[in-house]
């Protein structure tokens, strides 16, 4: 890892933390993996059409239209 | 391109960084969680507008920041308020130090303007070139820059305004003592 700059020293500093701060929250969520409910989705859904449906609010055959 | 078996992984490996950035933005878990899923419909029900060999994951966050721009239109005012209890509630909170100052990131996160926050998260966090933000924001590379730019030096003036011995190990101490001055 770079050190901080000494020139402009403190703000430097502030900006690394910053930066940690950020990627802490960040990758605490990343780490979480893919939940259940998402990968169920991504393999149940079959292409566009199934999306749309299940994008429409549950009546499946009811969608006919194209795009 | 037809949605295929490869593309499908492809868009599963990207589920964790889309939820990162959706609870980054919008700073509670079941709203991202909703936000991705709605997001993960859109593309797959748009998969054919896909370019192949282009930039999946960007492609997913765009559809994802523009699903939280319009919904945010909706719900600022809900948010507003969640918010300033959020903030409220903080303050009662004993000093569990590390999370206190976790929390206390959370929330300056949360005050800095939407532009902001949004190109500080991709660039800082999610790890995207300034080009792809700018993409995924719909701006130029320039914008990007000077939004990252100022919400580094706005987090910095709401975190380290009194400078960063605040967070040091003696201030700490000082706090659970109770605060001699």
């Amino acid at each position: 890892m770079k050190e901080a700059k000494k020139q402009g020293g403190l703000n430097a500093e502030i900006q690394s933390r910053i930066g940690h701060q950020l990627r802490a929250m960040y990758d605490d969520v990343v780490r979480q993996g893919v939940p259940d409910r998402f990968a169920e989705l991504i393999r149940k859904l079959d292409g566009p059409e199934a999306a749309t449906a299940a994008q429409g609010g549950g009546e499946p055959d009811k969608n006919n239209g194209g795009s | 391109m037809p949605l295929t078996d490869s593309l499908r992984d492809d868009i599963l490996a990207s589920v964790p960084s889309l939820r990162a950035f959706a609870i980054s933005l919008s700073g509670n878990g079941d709203r991202a969680d909703d936000l991705v899923q709605e997001t993960l419909l859109r593309a797959i029900a748009n998969i054919d507008s896909f370019q192949p060999g282009s930039n999946l994951p960007a492609w997913l966050f765009t559809i994802l920041r523009n699903l939280f721009r319009s919904d945010y239109r909706k719900r600022r005012r809900e948010v507003e308020d969640a918010e300033g209890n959020y903030a409220k509630t903080l303050k009662t909170q004993p000093a569990q130090n590390a999370h206190l100052e976790f929390e206390e990131f959370r929330v300056a996160l949360d005050k800095l303007p939407q532009d902001q926050r949004e190109a500080l998260i991709l660039v800082g966090a999610s790890g995207f070139s300034y080009e792809d933000a700018a993409a995924i924001c719909g701006c130029a590379v320039g914008t990007i820059k000077s939004r990252v730019n100022r919400a580094r030096s706005k987090l910095s003036a709401l975190l380290y305004v009194d400078g960063a011995e605040d967070f040091g190990p003696d201030n700490t101490v000082r706090a659970v003592i109770g605060g001699n001055s």
